[in-house]
Parts: structure tokens; C-alpha cells; sequence
């Protein structure tokens, strides 16, 4: 029974908190959607720092990443197929696992570690230094100033920075192709192409733009309910990445079984 | 000077209405009572002066008077509107028409000094980028911050931050100021800078201004009315020569700067005993929430 009711307990404070996260969304949608009908401008010079932030600077860590996980993609299955003797498989197998699951995962999850951890850190320092407090006596809404440009950046950038890990996954994938399974890279892209149709890459796509939603409200959060004094900084941070990376793993849980009892999995 | 307070204050209750009425105020956090029923109230154009010790709520008493926190009883009347059950866009409008320097300056890190003191102007108004930078150099030159714009707030001194504050604080020359300890920290000359700052701000445009302060001097310099707080409780409250003349022991200790031991007969010793126990389990309490 006491088993039951604290599983019940978890489950109640575990939607309470989506809940949050929601509202929170919500109204960064609100600002950003609705707002600029209202004269009130989208405030894209913070959305572009946020994006440059956000997107530039995780290209060259995310390029190496993904081109290695591809590689190793491709080495493993050459594992299994080199059994059948169908090792010009590979490409197509690395491609699909690229651009449905692991090139949107992988991105997300260092995007997390790079992105969302400073959205809580940022955040949770000007809640402990009263700048957030600051910007509400100006009469300015801290979820318009300062969520609403991470939401835009995000919801941008991640699906670019998904599309970019792909293409680096294949050609880690066409690396080994080439060097050991007799494709030339001509030849290696061809094989990937005709193993993909459009609906693989799309479904990455939104996931993806779900991830960013995920991350960004998590990060924002954490930062916006950070208590007082430094130390819980650090604590918000921290809890940020954990429930983000858990989110990240239900979200792409929950659409990759939506697409796939549509049928278009 | 006490002359001339003295005649503002019989002019200003002739003729203003009364601007901040806070009524029966009680805050708490969690479950901790920090304010038991303060009472204040301020007309327009005056100057209030909150003091009080460490710890007394001066902070947490201004904070609500600006609508963070949220009064767990009791009303704030602000220019007729209770804060205890205003709804959002009402808030808004009111806090256009407020400014306030916290104790710690609350600067935004990751923006110029000038950035900072732009930003309402930037948010609220529709004013050319060449006049927003007139007014800052403006409100800069104020609190003798001219030529610091491009500062970021790491890069200045605890004084010159606080007085940074301050000028973000004046930037939309608001009708009501909340300065919480202003002067603390600051030398002598940029404290006695900051209040003639306040006098002209009274004089030249009428702003309500309330302040919290430990300076003794600086409080009697620039105030129409002053409220003592104890530990949450209103001990004392009126016009500066009110409080001059007052002679409860609680608030001569405070204005005389008497240590307490010195001020001690037998009996307020003892008193002072028990005072200190119940100080104790203050400070135990304090370590709430880590
Ligand atoms: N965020 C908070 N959560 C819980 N308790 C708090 C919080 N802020 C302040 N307190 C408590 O409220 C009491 C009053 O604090 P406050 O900051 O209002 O004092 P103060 O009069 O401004 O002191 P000082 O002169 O040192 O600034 C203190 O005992 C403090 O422990
Ligand atoms: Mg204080």
C-alpha cells in the first residue's frame, strides 16, 4: 500500500512539474506569437546572440561527435552484415540510425550539456544576485526578457544542428566505407540516399524542434525556481541536465511510438 | 534644517494626499513570520526613512512594498491600489511608476553600466537611441558615474555599483523611489553626495522616497517622517523631532548608538538578557532552507 501511494505521490509531483513546464512554454509562446501583434517586438538581437550561443558554438565539438558515431555505427553493423555478406548495407543502415534517432538524440544531449546547463546557471545567478527580482520593479516581464529569445534560438537552431550531426554521422559512416568496405565516397552517398525517404529525416526534424522546446523550458525553469544563495545555483544546474536528459529520452520515446502507430515510422 | 523639515512636513500634510499607506502588514517566509503588523505611511513628496537593525525586515518590508513578496496579511496602498490582491497588468502600471535600488545593486552582469540604466528607457519608451544616451549620461552624472557607460558592473567597486543602482533606479524619473540602504558602504563624500541627490530629487521633482539606512546622520538630514523597526515590530514612528524627543529606551539605544551593556540598569539588563535569548533562537532559526 505505502509502495502504491508513494509511486502515486511521484506520478502527481512528476505531472505537476510538466505541468509547469507547459505554462512556462506557454507564455514564452505567448511573448513570441501573439506579442508582436500587440507592439511588443520579438527580441531578435537577443535571439541571435542566444542563437550564436546555442548553435555556432557547438558546431565543432558536434561535428567531431557525431562523424565518430558514425563511424562507429558503421564499424558495428559491418559486424553483423559482413555475416551475410551484405556489407554495402552499411550505408544505409548508418544513415538511417543517424537521421532517426541518434543524430537528433546526440545533438539534444549536447545541447543539454552545453546550452541548457548555462540557461539554468544564467538564470538562477540573477535570481540569487535580485536581477530577476531587478526586472520585475521595471514593470519587465522576466520570461519575455529573458526565456522568450532561448525558446526562439532553440526551437531555430536545434533542428539546424540535428540536420548538420547527420550529415557528419554519414560521413563518418562513409569514412569507413570507403577505407574498408569498397565504396567510393561517391558511391557511399548514393547508397545512403536511396536507404532514406524524406519521412526519416522530417521525423528527426521534430523531434528535434521538441527536444529544444524540452531543453529550454527545463533549463528555464530551474533557473527561474533557483533559492537563495550561490550554492543552489549550482544545484539548479545540476538538476537541469539530469531532468532534461530524462525528458529529451520520453519525448523522443513518446513521438518515435506516435510516428510509428501513424504508420509513418 | 530641522526648521525646514519641519515646515515641509505641516505643508506637504496640508496639501498632499497620502500616497503609500501600508496597513497592518505581515509578511512571512514559509512559515516564519519576518513583519507582525507594520503600519507606514508616506504622502507624496515626502521622504520616509525606515530604520532599524540587522535583521529587522527593513529589506523584506521594502521588497513588499514593490510587490515581490506577496503580504501574508494586511494592505499596501499605492496610489489607490492595495498590493496585496492587484492583478497583473495594474502591478505593471504601478511599477512603471516606481524605482528601486536594491542593497546589493542587483546590476545586470551581463550588461554595460549604460546598457543598464538604458534598459527601462529602452523597454518603456519609445525615445530615440540619442536621447536614451543623453538621459543616461543624465542620470550617470547624477550619482557622479559620468564616463563609466562602458563599464561592465564586475568592473566597478562595491560604492560605484550601488550608485549605478541608483541611477538605473531614477532612469524613468519614477514618482516614487525605494532606496534600500543607499549609502551603506559608500566614503563619506559620495554618501553625503547621495543625499543631497535625495533632497533635490524631493525638491526639484517632488518624488516620494523611501529609504532604508543605518546612517543616523544621513536620516535626520533627509527625512520627513521615520519609522523604527525591531525585529518586525513598529517601535517608533513620526517626524524626526518626534524622534529626538522620544524616550523610549529601544529607541534612544538606537539613535544614541549605545552599546547595550551601558544603557543597562538592573532591571533593563535583565530584560536585555532575555532579549538576548530570544535573539539566539533568532539566529538558529535563520539557518532555514540550505
Ligand atoms: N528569502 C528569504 N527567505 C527566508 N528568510 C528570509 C529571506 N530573506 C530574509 N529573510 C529573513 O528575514 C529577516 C529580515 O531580513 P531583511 O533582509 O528584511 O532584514 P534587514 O532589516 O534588511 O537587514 P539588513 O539591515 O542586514 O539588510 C531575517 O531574519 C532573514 O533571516
Ligand atoms: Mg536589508
Amino acid at each position: 500500500m505505502e509502495i502504491a501511494a508513494q509511486i502515486g505521490d511521484e506520478v502527481t509531483s512528476g505531472l505537476a512539474y510538466i505541468g509547469e513546464l507547459a505554462a512556462l512554454g506557454w507564455r514564452a509562446a505567448y511573448f513570441t506569437f501573439v506579442g508582436p501583434f500587440r507592439g511588443r517586438p520579438i527580441r531578435f538581437r537577443s535571439a541571435i546572440s542566444q542563437a550564436m550561443q546555442v548553435g555556432v558554438g557547438a558546431l565543432p565539438i558536434l561535428s567531431l561527435i557525431t562523424f565518430f558515431i558514425g563511424l562507429i555505427l558503421a564499424l558495428q553493423s559491418a559486424y553483423e552484415l559482413r555475416k551475410f555478406g551484405a556489407l554495402n548495407y552499411v550505408a544505409g543502415a548508418v544513415a538511417l540510425s543517424m537521421t532517426r534517432e541518434l543524430g537528433p538524440l546526440i545533438t539534444a544531449i549536447l545541447v543539454i550539456g552545453r546550452s541548457g546547463s548555462a540557461f539554468a546557471a544564467e538564470i538562477g545567478t540573477m535570481r540569487v544576485t535580485e536581477e530577476i527580482d531587478a526586472l520585475e520593479t521595471m514593470a519587465i516581464d522576466p520570461v519575455d526578457f529573458l526565456v522568450t529569445p532561448k525558446f526562439l534560438a532553440m526551437i531555430v537552431m536545434l533542428p539546424c544542428l540535428t540536420i548538420w550531426a547527420n550529415a557528419m554521422g554519414i560521413l563518418g559512416g562513409a569514412l569507413f566505407g570507403v577505407s574498408a568496405a569498397n565504396f567510393t565516397w561517391g558511391r557511399y552517398l548514393q547508397a545512403s540516399l536511396d536507404a532514406l525517404y524524406l519521412r526519416d529525416i522530417t521525423t528527426g526534424l521534430i523531434k528535434s524542434v521538441m527536444f529544444g522546446i524540452t531543453i529550454t523550458a527545463v533549463g528555464c525553469y530551474e533557473g527561474l525556481a533557483t533559492g537563495a544563495g550561490p550554492e543552489e545555483v549550482g544545484r539548479s544546474t545540476t538538476r537541469a541536465v539530469v531532468i532534461s536528459i530524462f525528458l529529451v529520452v520520453m519525448v523522443d520515446l513518446v513521438f518515435t511510438a506516435l510516428f510509428f502507430f501513424l504508420g509513418n515510422g | 534644517m530641522e526648521k525646514l523639515s519641519g515646515e515641509k512636513n505641516g505643508a506637504d500634510t496640508k496639501a498632499a494626499d497620502v500616497l503609500i499607506s501600508v496597513r497592518n502588514l505581515h509578511v512571512r517566509y514559509a512559515q516564519r513570520e519576518i513583519l507582525h503588523g507594520i503600519n507606514l505611511e508616506a504622502h507624496s513628496g515626502e521622504t520616509v526613512v525606515i530604520l532599524g537593525g540587522s535583521g529587522s525586515g527593513k529589506s523584506t518590508l521594502l521588497r513588499t512594498m514593490v510587490g515581490l513578496e506577496k503580504p501574508s496579511g494586511g494592505e499596501i496602498w499605492i496610489a489607490g491600489k492595495n498590493l496585496a490582491v492587484i492583478s497583473a497588468p495594474d502591478l505593471k502600471e504601478i511599477r512603471k511608476k516606481m524605482g528601486m535600488s536594491f542593497q546589493g545593486g542587483a546590476l545586470f552582469g551581463s550588461m554595460t553600466v549604460g546598457e543598464n540604466v538604458a534598459l527601462p528607457l529602452r523597454e518603456h519608451t519609445k525615445l530615440e537611441e540619442s536621447t536614451i544616451e543623453i538621459m543616461v549620461r543624465l542620470k550617470l552624472e547624477h550619482v557622479g558615474l559620468l564616463g563609466y557607460e562602458s563599464y561592465m558592473p564586475s568592473q566597478l567597486s562595491g560604492g560605484m555599483k550601488k550608485r549605478a543602482a541608483v541611477a538605473r533606479a531614477l532612469a524613468m524619473d519614477p514618482a516614487i523611489l525605494f532606496f534600500d540602504e543607499p549609502s551603506a558602504g559608500l566614503d563619506p563624500i559620495i554618501a553625503a553626495g547621495i543625499d543631497n541627490l535625495i533632497l533635490q530629487l524631493k525638491k526639484a521633482f517632488h518624488m516620494t522616497i523611501i529609504v532604508v539606512t543605518h546612517e543616523l546622520a544621513s536620516a535626520f538630514l533627509i527625512a520627513d517622517r521615520m519609522i523604527l523597526i525591531d525585529k518586525g515590530y513598529v517601535v517608533a514612528a513620526g517626524t524626526p523631532e518626534n524622534m529626538r524627543d522620544c524616550t523610549q529606551p529601544r529607541v534612544r539605544q538606537f539613535l544614541d548608538r549605545v552599546a547595550e551593556p551601558e544603557v543597562a540598569g538592573e532591571m533593563d539588563y535583565l530584560q536585555m538578557l532575555t532579549e538576548g535569548t530570544s535573539n539566539t533562537e533568532g539566529t538558529v532559526e535563520d539557518k532555514r532552507g540550505a
